[in-house]
């Protein structure tokens, strides 16, 4: 069967609105999922639960949030990290301070923590653009950090900051063993990727797209600059902080504000370079080429010239790559590997006719 | 042309605009009826976009009044203007180049679109049904301007004047009662130009739009404009039908005898 739209009328704008038009999509997608919820809990074992998939899906909600703002906002930001630490550090206050909430509501509520937050620190866009932006995002990232550290509060009074998740347990079921973690890590990413899907086809996401785009435009047609700009950061610095929370919770256990740092920031923004400024799918291919990077290379180096080469040097070379890697896509695609998998589709679709 | 109008629509009176120590407007009044298609005129430089940046509120001028509707009008942003039925194109084609033709125009009516990101994110219902309502509105203007085979391709890939006929169908998406339009045929050729005038006297009648216009092309604002408004260096110097205008020898001195 031949990858096309042909033969598959769209008879109403119903039908042209959907999110795979395309049966194939439909069908991959279902599959992927399928896949995913049911396959892979049983045949994946606890090193790739735990340091591939859970960290994927959850750098990849990041990444998504990050996409909303620099991707389709057009506001460039190097304060993801911190986002994170607000829901991670928000969900844990709620755990610890209000008795028995629901692991699900915290994770709203330490969202909602990382969206008002988002908002403040999102003031400055409604002056500055581009880089300027970025250096005041930047004061987000370090200022965040330092409030958690510096106010004992945020972590109960631990040492040095430092916060132990609660454990998880939704309506009985407990969430401790890795499947499970991934099982409900997947759940919320999925659904919140599908929610930005539907937010990214329709007016919210023209808004955003307009003010990206051509500000001046978007304001003359009627849209209000500063309440687009405020609100993408809201939604995204929201998808950011419930990453952070999924992080505390499902991936690490234990988590300090200074390792939601500018250094995480930056493989974030990294994620979406390589995977895809303003896509989706992109965020979560960009999120496992970054977190699989290091994996593969240690096993490529090790199977092949790693004898040879000290460790040190063979971790530098690994920096080396990813550096190479980000300049070859900021030059040659600057819309990343989602890209490059949409022209292979375009072409698909007109394969085996050349024209 | 001799055709009926309206009332005064708006009534500029003694607009005068600086940046800094440029004047770009001195003390420039005039007024738009309803109905009518009123074009600007004058030399590069004149001030005619400056114009039209102060009639929907993209620059907001040191002296002056702007009647609208009968009242005076206070200091106004753009996204007022545009709530209060004022929609435009630019000169410099601005669109949004990373969206399709189809959604560059969708979004022409965000005003009247009523739900909120939290509708979106859900799409069904509500969300749903109201985006297809301004779909089936798109269309239409998608169908009056004839640009139905585009309709999903990036803006970015189209030649330049087919972009300049989607910005005007962003504009018409929003149903604007006053239209301006900022040397909407710049760049096109013969066979465009007319495609582009045949759709703006097509707007104006079928619709009653106002509309304001820029033009270089003298034979095109001669044909299809009703009154038109001479500029020269940010001044006035001609206000009236066009064969009226054409035979003002102040006129023919500043504009029409030069280079143009
Ligand atoms: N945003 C601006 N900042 C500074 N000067 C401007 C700005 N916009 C227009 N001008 C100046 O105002 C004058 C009129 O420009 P403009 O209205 O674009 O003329 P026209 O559209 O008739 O060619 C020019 O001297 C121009 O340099
Ligand atoms: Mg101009």
């Amino acid at each position: 069967m031949f990858y096309r739209e042909a033969g598959q009328f769209k008879a109403s704008y119903q039908n042209d609105q959907q999110i795979f038009p395309i049966r194939q999509d439909q069908i991959g997608f279902i599959a992927l999922m399928g896949f995913l919820f049911l396959v892979v809990p049983f045949i994946a074992n606890q090193y790739w639960l735990q340091a591939v998939l859970i960290p994927v899906l959850i750098f990849g909600l990041a990444a998504l949030g990050l996409n909303i703002l620099t991707g389709y906002a057009g506001q460039l930001s190097l304060g993801s990290a911190a986002f994170m630490a607000v829901g991670a550090f928000g969900t844990y206050n709620f755990m610890l301070r209000i008795d028995g909430i629901p692991f699900l509501v915290a994770l709203l509520l330490g969202g909602l923590c990382a969206a008002a937050i988002g908002i403040l620190f999102g003031l400055p866009s409604l002056r500055i653009k581009g880089f300027y932006l970025a250096v005041a995002t930047l004061a987000a990232q370090f200022f965040i950090v330092w409030v958690l550290v510096k106010f004992g509060w945020f972590s109960n009074y631990s040492s040095s900051g430092v916060i132990t998740a609660q454990h998880v347990n939704i309506l009985g079921v407990d969430f401790r063993s890795p499947e499970m973690k991934y099982l409900l890590t997947l759940t919320v990413v999925v659904v919140m990727a599908l929610l930005a899907k539907n937010m990214v086809r329709s007016s919210t996401g023209r808004k955003w797209m307009a003010v990206r785009d051509m500000d001046v435009a978007a304001e003359v047609i009627g849209i209000r600059l500063m309440r687009t700009k405020l609100q993408a950061f809201a939604i995204s610095s929201f998808y950011c902080g419930v990453a952070g929370a999924l992080y505390a919770y499902m991936y690490l256990g234990t988590v300090e504000p200074e390792g939601f740092n500018l250094d995480m920031s930056f493989r974030i923004l990294f994620m979406i370079i390589i995977g895809g400024v303003g896509s989706i799918m992109g965020s979560f291919i960009g999120a496992a080429f970054i977190v699989l990077l290091p994996v593969f290379l240690n096993v490529a180096f090790h199977s092949t010239i790693g004898a040879y080469v000290p460790a040190d040097l063979a971790s530098n070379l690994e920096l080396i790559i990813f550096g190479a890697l980000i300049i070859f896509f900021l030059i040659v695609e600057p819309h990343g590997l989602a890209r490059l998998w949409q022209l292979t589709k375009e072409k698909l679709r007109l394969w085996p006719f050349p024209h | 042309m001799a055709r009926e109008f309206g009332d005064v629509i708006i009534d500029l009176q003694n607009i005068s605009l600086r940046f800094g120590g440029v004047k770009a407007l001195t003390d420039i009044s005039f007024n738009v009826r309803e109905h009518e298609i009123r074009a600007i005129i004058g030399p590069n430089g004149a001030g005619k976009s400056s114009m039209l940046n102060v009639i929907n509120g993209v620059y907001h001028p040191q002296e002056g009044k702007i009647i609208f509707h009968g009242q005076e009008r206070q200091k106004m942003e753009p996204y007022e203007a545009a709530s209060q039925g004022i929609a435009r194109t630019f000169q410099n084609i601005a669109l949004f180049k990373g969206m399709t033709v189809l959604d560059n125009i969708m979004t022409g009516r965000n005003l009247m679109m009523k739900t909120n990101f939290l509708h979106h994110a859900l799409f069904w219902g509500k969300a749903q049904r109201e985006e297809i309502e301004h779909r089936k509105k798109v269309e239409e203007v998608i169908e009056f301007l004839e640009i139905q085979s585009i309709r999903k391709t990036p803006v970015g890939r189209l030649p330049y004047g087919l972009q300049k006929r989607v910005e005007l169908a962003r504009a018409l998406a929003a149903e604007p009662n006053l239209l301006l339009l900022d040397e909407p045929m710049a760049g096109m050729n013969v066979e465009e130009k007319q495609d582009m005038c045949r759709f703006i006297l097509d707007v104006n009648d079928q619709f009653g739009t106002t509309i304001v216009l820029i033009e270089h092309d003298m034979g095109v604002v001669m044909d299809i404009s009703d009154r038109v408004v001479v500029l020269d260096y940010g001044k006035k110097i001609g206000d009236g039908p066009p064969d009226e205008v054409k035979n003002d020898p102040k006129v023919i001195d500043a504009y029409l005898g030069t280079s143009h």
